[in-house]
């Protein structure tokens, strides 16, 4: 096996060269670092990489191949982390000034889950600063750009995620989603993003955006890499009291093939008005190919579709409000103006630390928070809440999986929504209602467009069953080759 | 929704974000724009029916007390902008 070429594998394949003895880890990582060097300064993916230690990494887990007969499937993998997800010694930005220089003195129990299995941790990867964003554009390191048109964004929040892994930069990397965040720039890039469960990963360590919507999850190369990665990230955790007590399965069980009798659901709401005619035909396309498979096809109703965009923006600026507030110079991170008294040092702090689109949702916040607009806003919009998750509570006694659009359109150009925040905030329409119902979701690559960007097929699954999304998407996966183009760089 | 510069300033204010002068109109347009948006969900009947502040059925999660190993605070203290002797220092409070 040529060691150029490693980049490029997936988890499973790499694991069976780590088994024959065909490669190393060091030879993985050495070949993963030599592509970072080549393309990152197209990409900016990374906003850290850990040259040294993860070659330290990869020794001793080619130390673990020489002693042990089995180690776990991610042994010696290089994973990337979007850089909200704590990992000890390493600087966590969260892409914010006002973390900038933060160094996170523990490791989140995603990160800890992989640094058991004999991971090799590559680098912190780009998003908009504290995931508030859908284009990695309100990042203060610059956005990350999109590996099939560099004059284009990545999509957000998890967009060095996205990029790294559709650019081989790593070989997987954890994203979060709190409102499409992980499957909206999968979608752009081309890449499998899986948004579990709420409580299906725990959220210890994770910098919180909105608490009751935020999860962890894979970005990979294929659905198979993703179901592996979920299965070790997976899983009750005492440090987080929202973590479920639901027993995860092993999730690579469920990529039979096999998918006679599901039935999927259509909502009309998503194939309606404003969806790009080209992504409507490949998503349709690939509802197709599951058809031909066995599976059937049924329209349902979301009726509360269009009122799912307000309830997210008040809900998690309202959780974003007060859970930014620890930012304010003390225990951690940046701090000016404290020659002027305490109350001038908070105000300033949080006034050089943070970028415009933060600043704006801790305003909105605070105002559907503030006396006199909390039950006109706020506690409205936790019961309109209530109306879309019995949507799709109504919508799973007709069908096993729901299939839509990930994104109205491809990739945008850089630049092009910045001036707007709705129409920023509307690229996550098809996404945002699943976090609002804390269901699980994925992305799959379904096609390329004229222009060849790719597009992405969401997958919607019930309440602790990613087992059904992921059979789908495999079976719909094994039938094409989207997801084994590569980007030119 | 107009939104006026005095209710920018008071939400600035709860918020502890200086705002420059030149912000404040912008912030007000924005603001006014998005809480137009909102507007929608008025649209809507909720009268009976419950909020949902969270998806999963728990309300308060307790574990027995025990002893157990967490941070070192001077790992922790580490991150501080400032500190003096094993405590965060800040600008005097009382009488400033």
């Amino acid at each position: 096996m040529a060691h150029l070429n490693l980049h490029q594998l997936t988890i499973h394949q790499l694991a069976g060269l780590l088994r024959s003895g065909e490669c190393t880890s060091t030879q993985i990582v050495e070949s993963v670092l030599q592509r970072i060097e080549a393309v990152e300064g197209k990409t900016n993916s990374y906003l850290s990489v850990f040259h040294d230690e993860a070659l330290r990494q990869a020794e001793a887990a080619d130390q673990v191949f020489k002693r042990e007969k089995n180690p776990h499937i991610l042994a010696g993998i290089p994973i990337a982390i979007k850089d909200l997800i704590s990992l000890k010694g390493e600087k966590n930005t969260c892409a914010s000034n006002i973390l900038r220089n933060y160094i996170s003195p523990f490791d989140s129990t995603a990160v800890r889950r992989l640094r058991e299995a004999g991971t090799v941790f590559i680098g912190k990867t780009n998003l908009d600063e504290f995931a508030m964003g859908s284009s990695n554009e309100n990042s203060c390191f610059g956005p990350a750009k999109n590996p099939w048109d560099l004059g284009r964004v990545t999509g957000g929040s998890s967009g060095g995620s996205a990029a790294a892994v559709a650019a081989d930069e790593c070989i997987g990397s954890l994203g979060t989603d709190t409102g499409g965040s992980i499957r909206q720039p999968a979608s752009f890039c081309g890449v499998v993003g899986l948004k579990p469960t709420y409580g299906r990963v725990s959220r210890f360590g994770l910098v919180a955006f909105a608490s009751s919507l935020d999860q962890i999850g894979p970005m990979a190369k294929d659905v198979k890499d993703a179901a592996i990665m979920l299965n070790c990230i997976s899983g009750k955790d005492p440090m987080d009291s929202t973590s479920a007590d639901v027993q995860a399965p092993d999730f690579t069980k469920s990529l039979a093939g096999d998918v006679r009798g599901l039935r999927i659901g259509a909502p009309i709401e998503y194939f309606a008005e404003g969806l790009d005619p080209e992504v409507e035909k490949a998503v349709k396309d690939g509802m197709e190919r599951l058809k031909a498979l066995g599976a059937e096809i049924t329209d349902i109703s979301l009726p509360h579709t269009s009122y799912a965009l307000p309830v997210y923006y008040i809900l998690s600026s309202a959780e974003a409000s007060s859970n930014l507030a620890r930012y304010d110079g003390v225990k951690y991170g940046y701090r000016s103006g404290e020659e002027e008294g305490l109350r001038k040092m908070y105000e300033r702090t949080r006034k050089e630390g943070f970028g415009p689109e933060v600043k704006r949702r801790i305003m909105l916040g605070t105002y559907v928070l503030s006396s006199g607009y909390y039950d006109a806003y706020y506690i409205k919009a936790q019961k309109v809440r209530t109306l879309i998750r019995g949507d799709f509570d109504d919508a799973f006694k007709k069908c096993d999986v729901i299939i839509s659009p990930v994104v109205p359109a491809p990739a945008f150009k850089l630049g092009e929504k910045m001036e707007d925040p709705l129409t920023m905030y509307l690229s996550d329409i098809y996404t945002m209602p699943v976090n609002l119902a804390g269901l699980p979701a994925l992305s799959v690559p379904c096609g390329f467009n004229s222009s060849g960007l790719p597009m992405g097929m969401q997958l919607i699954g019930r309440r602790f069953d990613e087992e059904t999304i992921l059979r789908a998407a495999y079976a719909f996966e094994t039938t094409t080759d989207f997801h084994k183009k590569k980007p030119l760089l | 929704m107009k939104i006026s510069e005095k209710e920018v300033e008071h939400i600035a204010r709860l918020s502890r974000l200086e705002l420059e002068p030149e912000e404040k109109p912008r912030m007000a347009e924005q603001l006014g724009k998005i809480l137009d948006y909102m507007a929608k969900l008025n649209e809507l009947d909720t009268e009976g029916t419950e909020p949902t502040s969270h998806v999963l059925p728990i309300q308060n999660v307790f574990r027995e007390d025990g002893v157990a190993r967490h941070f070192a605070g001077a790992d922790l203290m580490a991150s501080a902008p400032k500190k003096d002797k094993g405590h965060y220092q800040v600008p005097k409070i009382l009488g400033s």
